[in-house]
């Protein structure tokens, strides 16, 4: 059987793949930064899951406004590195898992999560961000990874509440896959952060720490804030959290903190992480 | 025609909803086009010719050429499309977002490095909730 074991957090700013790939991370603006995921790199290379499914949002890179999917689950063997309008990362491509994917596909439209399918996409720095965050610069990813998007972009994205759900009905679709593997979870986004108008540059330490206690205090409480609040609280950006909440329906009641790490700024951005390792 | 949404009270912010969306469709879609490198280098050959493919509004097509950031978007732009222009001109995010709240970059990067626009005052446009 297998079995989701964690779940990461982890906001996808493009400045910090970008700061990865010219090796600029021993900066004095980027070393705080990246003093901070060291931890969680050794944390992951430990665990060493054999599949990461990771939640993110395509930034008009596979998608564009023709086709706009609501929830889409990747399929394919394999994902190539998009080009997002000035090249592509010089990053590994990203093997999928087929079998699982196509399991979840099946198991989450039948429990009435309407999946869009894709057998083919490019994958943009809302997905290879947070890998290198969490694996560094590798000359392969350490395992397969199945990209699950959800629209941010086009507003309104789905609630908290119903990606909480979409969580839930992940982590029971995979716990019926009979293949012994170890999943990881990854909710990518956020966390404060306003990219646009004359409010640009808007970030709230207050509410990204009163969401980050929340994940394991009151993880339901945090399902019920609306899009409106986002926004105004966090910046319009701000409501990619939305896309957290899918990792933690994932994981049990009881899932617990094991690291966090919190920094501002990563160019207009609050740039955020947390594990959070499943106990039941 | 549209009901007003609660998010209209959130000032210095353009929320991509249907409005915007049914009237940017065709900008975005061209920023979109600059995902390939050869239409990024026919854009920046001869810009005016580039963008008679688009069936852009003489408004939305100034934007772009003035490169009027803050413009774009009261036309329909999607911050997520418009940056592709940015990037051709070798610009940043914070490039931008500094330039469409109207202070210059260092400006910018210091309230950044500071913690970022903080939202005490920030939250309406008017200040009914305080």
């Amino acid at each position: 059987m297998a079995k989701i074991v964690a779940g990461i957090a982890c906001s996808h700013v493009p400045a910090i793949g970008v700061a990865m790939d010219r090796g600029q991370t021993h900066t004095d603006y980027w070393a705080p930064l990246f003093e901070g995921y060291a931890p969680a790199r050794e944390w992951l290379a430990k665990l060493a899951p054999d599949v990461a499914i990771v939640v993110y949002n395509d930034h008009a890179s596979a998608f564009s406004l023709e086709l706009i999917p609501t929830f889409l689950i990747g399929v394919a063997a394999s994902f190539p590195i998009a080009d997002e309008g000035f090249g592509a990362r010089p990053v590994p491509p990203v093997n999928g898992h087929p079998e699982l994917a196509w399991h979840l596909a099946e198991s989450l439209i039948l429990d009435e999560f309407d999946m869009t399918i894709a057998n083919q996409m490019p994958v943009d720095h809302g997905l290879t961000v947070p890998l290198s965050i969490t694996c560094g610069q590798p000359a392969a990813w350490p395992f397969a990874v199945i990209p699950l998007c959800v629209n941010v972009v086009q507003y309104p994205p789905p609630t908290g509440a119903r990606c909480y759900k979409l969580g839930q009905a992940i982590r029971s679709a995979v716990e019926k896959f009979d293949q012994d593997l170890r999943v990881v979870i990854y909710g990518t986004g956020g966390m404060s952060h306003q990219l646009q108008g004359e409010r640009a540059g808007l970030i709230n330490r207050q509410f990204d720490t009163a969401f980050l206690d929340g994940l394991t205090r009151d993880p339901l409480a945090l399902t019920r804030i609306t899009h409106t609040e986002y926004m105004r609280e966090a910046g319009s950006e701000g409501v990619e959290l939305v896309m957290w909440h899918v990792m933690r329906g994932a994981l049990g009641e009881q899932a617990a903190e094991v690291y966090r790490h919190y920094h501002v700024p990563a160019s207009n951005t609050a740039a955020g992480l947390m594990i959070l390792e499943n106990r039941n | 025609m549209t009901r007003s949404r609660d998010y209209d009270s959130i000032p210095g912010t353009y929320v991509y909803d249907s409005e915007r969306g049914r009237i940017g469709y065709t900008l975005n879609m061209f920023c979109m086009s600059l995902n390939q490198a050869e239409n990024r280098r026919a854009f920046k050959e001869n810009e005016a010719a580039y963008l008679d493919r688009y069936a852009l509004s003489a408004e939305q097509r100034r934007t772009v050429l003035e490169r009027d950031w803050l413009g774009m978007l009261k036309v329909g732009g999607n911050i997520y499309y418009t940056i592709k222009i940015a990037f051709c001109d070798g610009l940043t995010f914070q490039d931008v977002a500094g330039m469409m709240s109207g202070v210059p970059k260092e400006t910018y990067a210091r309230m950044m490095l500071a913690g970022g626009r903080s939202p005490e005052g920030n939250r309406y446009k008017e200040k009914p909730h305080g």
